[in-house]
């Protein structure tokens, strides 16, 4: 072809893609470019990507060893020496918690944005596309979990399976997949009656082949966005487990737990819990923003053209 | 059953209802006709009048229906199995709506060929691609890349992957403009030509299937009015009112 003297970027924007890969990527790209318009997405993007390189790098970035303590040098105010966030109850130093606490909530959060969607989508397209009894049975239980109050839901299950990281996440996914399932659903139906499933119905497709082929692919792109826009209240949910004493076990740096301490000393050193505070405001305005924009660029409604 | 030759499509005293079986809707009554193997048939009528239902009904699409329907013989139970799918196929009213936002026509293709259990799938997409006159330069496209017109060809290529004897053509043509109404219609001649297909056209455009078809059902209200010969409506030989109403109504287009 021409791809020595036409640029990568002719290539991805051919009008007549050559290969599968080339119309794959051509796609990809053109979504890339939509994203990139969108100055707040892209800023929303750029916190989440120095997130991550936070917490891969923390040992390296981090000033101080988190879990140090120096009573003698304990409450310092912002931009004292060497603690520029200053240090907490029991002199460990804020940044350096907060760098390595980015490790936690980032393994807290794709281990939700793991669980929930996936069970979510699983429940919600089966009961879509197969109605009758089995619709009425798995909706009626995304029912029951939807009911209760989610951080309340989340308490009970971590006080019956104990404290720690691990069962805060599996309790914030049980509770976060009944909206996915409920959404999934949703679409399912309206997916379900259009021209090109029964055109591939009267291919003799099953139904297996139906929901995971032709009908997932519609329903991840308005679940991707449902995720990173839920991101916000899944860090929340796991730092309000973590404020009250159920989800990260001191001394671990977890963000909540750190605002939990910091509680104590809120009127004469409010550094303490305002600094993790802030942290957790903005990675939740990150998602969000992110989130935002992913809407415009995946929503299959609205295709270009 | 001495006749030299089995019709291709033979439906008997058809019913088909919609909805809960307290309030259901009546949609087709009592409907029979026969098509000959290799012949095009239309049926007619305003919308609402059942005929996109009949096609609904065979190909299982619609599954509250009594009566009986015959595939070159072959009785049709409540399921439709592999085999009857690859002898019967559809192309549906809007080209829009019946092609995945999400797959390319390779992918759309690709797929049918391989739940046919087709071989060589690659040559085949290409092959079916030339057959509607698209070419493989649209292999690799999203169907938002591509017009009205040509996206109604990829679902004829679709509808023509398994190689079917009967094609069911649900208003192919309605959802388009005129200039490429009529490329489609000639193609669909062509097609049939070439492949021997038998075709059931629905349309509500008398001029259509006057064009496409040897004979015609007129339908309204869900019950088959009279059936007739594309000569006698060009002659105006009709015999309820109801099908000289609407010749009347389309009369300078027939002819």
């Amino acid at each position: 072809m021409s791809q020595d003297t036409g640029t990568l970027r002719d290539w991805l924007l051919s009008e007549t893609p050559t290969s599968r890969r080339q119309a794959r990527w051509a796609a990809a790209y053109k979504g890339w470019l939509t994203l990139r318009a969108n100055h707040m997405a892209m800023a929303g993007l750029a916190i989440i990507v120095l997130l991550v390189a936070l917490a891969l790098f923390a040992p390296w970035i981090a000033p101080h060893d988190p879990f140090v303590q120096d009573l003698g040098n304990r409450l310092q105010p912002l931009g004292s020496e060497g603690h520029i966030l200053g240090t907490d109850s029991l002199g460990r130093d804020i940044l350096s918690r907060l760098i390595w606490g980015a490790r936690i909530t980032l393994y807290i959060v794709a281990l939700v944005a793991l669980i929930a969607p996936i069970a979510g989508l699983l429940v919600g397209t089966v009961s879509g596309y197969a109605g009758g009894w089995v619709d009425v049975i798995l909706m009626r239980i995304t029912d029951i979990f939807l009911a209760f109050p989610r951080l309340v839901l989340a308490l009970a299950f971590v006080a019956a399976l104990g404290a720690g990281i691990e069962n805060a996440v599996l309790a914030i996914s049980l509770t976060a997949w009944p909206p996915y399932a409920r959404m999934a659903r949703a679409e399912t139906l309206t997916i379900r009656s259009s021209d090109y499933i029964s055109a591939i119905r009267l291919q003799g497709a099953g139904p297996l082949r139906i929901i995971v082929k032709h009908i997932w692919p519609l329903c991840i792109s308005s679940l991707i966005v449902r995720v990173t826009l839920d991101m916000a209240g899944i860090i929340l949910a796991a730092a309000g487990l973590g404020f009250l004493g159920l989800g990260a076990q001191p001394p671990s740096p977890e963000w909540g737990a750190m605002i939990s301490e910091g509680r104590r000393f809120i009127l004469d050193h409010w550094w303490v819990a305002t600094m993790p505070g802030l942290a957790i405001f903005t990675v939740s305005l990150a998602f969000n923003l992110l989130g935002d924009g992913l809407r415009d660029v995946l929503d299959p409604k609205d295709s270009p053209q | 059953m001495t006749q030299p030759m089995t019709p291709a499509l033979q439906i008997d005293g058809l019913n088909v209802y919609f909805g809960a079986p307290h309030e259901s809707f009546h949609a087709v009554k009592n409907a029979s006709f026969t098509v000959e193997k290799g012949a095009s048939f239309g049926l007619v009528g305003e919308s609402g009048s059942g005929k996109s239902t009949i096609l609904k009904a065979l190909t299982g699409l619609a599954p509250q229906w009594e009566g009986t329907m015959r595939v070159a013989g072959q009785q049709l139970g409540a399921k439709r199995d592999r085999r009857f799918y690859r002898s019967v196929q559809m192309v549906f009213q809007d080209p829009y709506a019946s092609l995945h936002p999400r797959q390319s026509v390779d992918q759309v293709l690709s797929e049918t060929l391989y739940l046919h259990g087709a071989s060589n799938i690659d040559d085949r997409v290409n092959r079916l691609l030339e057959d509607v006159g698209l070419g493989s330069a649209f292999r690799f496209r999203y169907p938002h890349q591509l017009s009205g017109g040509q996206r109604q060809r990829v679902a004829i290529a679709r509808a023509l992957a398994p190689e079917p004897e009967i094609l069911l053509l649900d208003e192919p043509t309605s959802a388009l403009d005129v200039s490429v109404q009529a490329e489609i219609l000639n193609l669909l001649s062509d097609l049939r030509a070439e492949h021997h297909l038998t075709y059931v056209m629905v349309s509500h455009d008398l001029a259509v299937v006057a064009h496409m078809c040897d004979q015609a059902a007129v339908m309204q209200n869900g019950e088959i009015v009279e059936i007739l010969s594309i000569d006698a409506m060009r002659n105006g030989d009709a015999r309820s009112d109801y099908t000289r109403q609407l010749l009347a109504a389309s009369a300078n287009r027939v002819a």
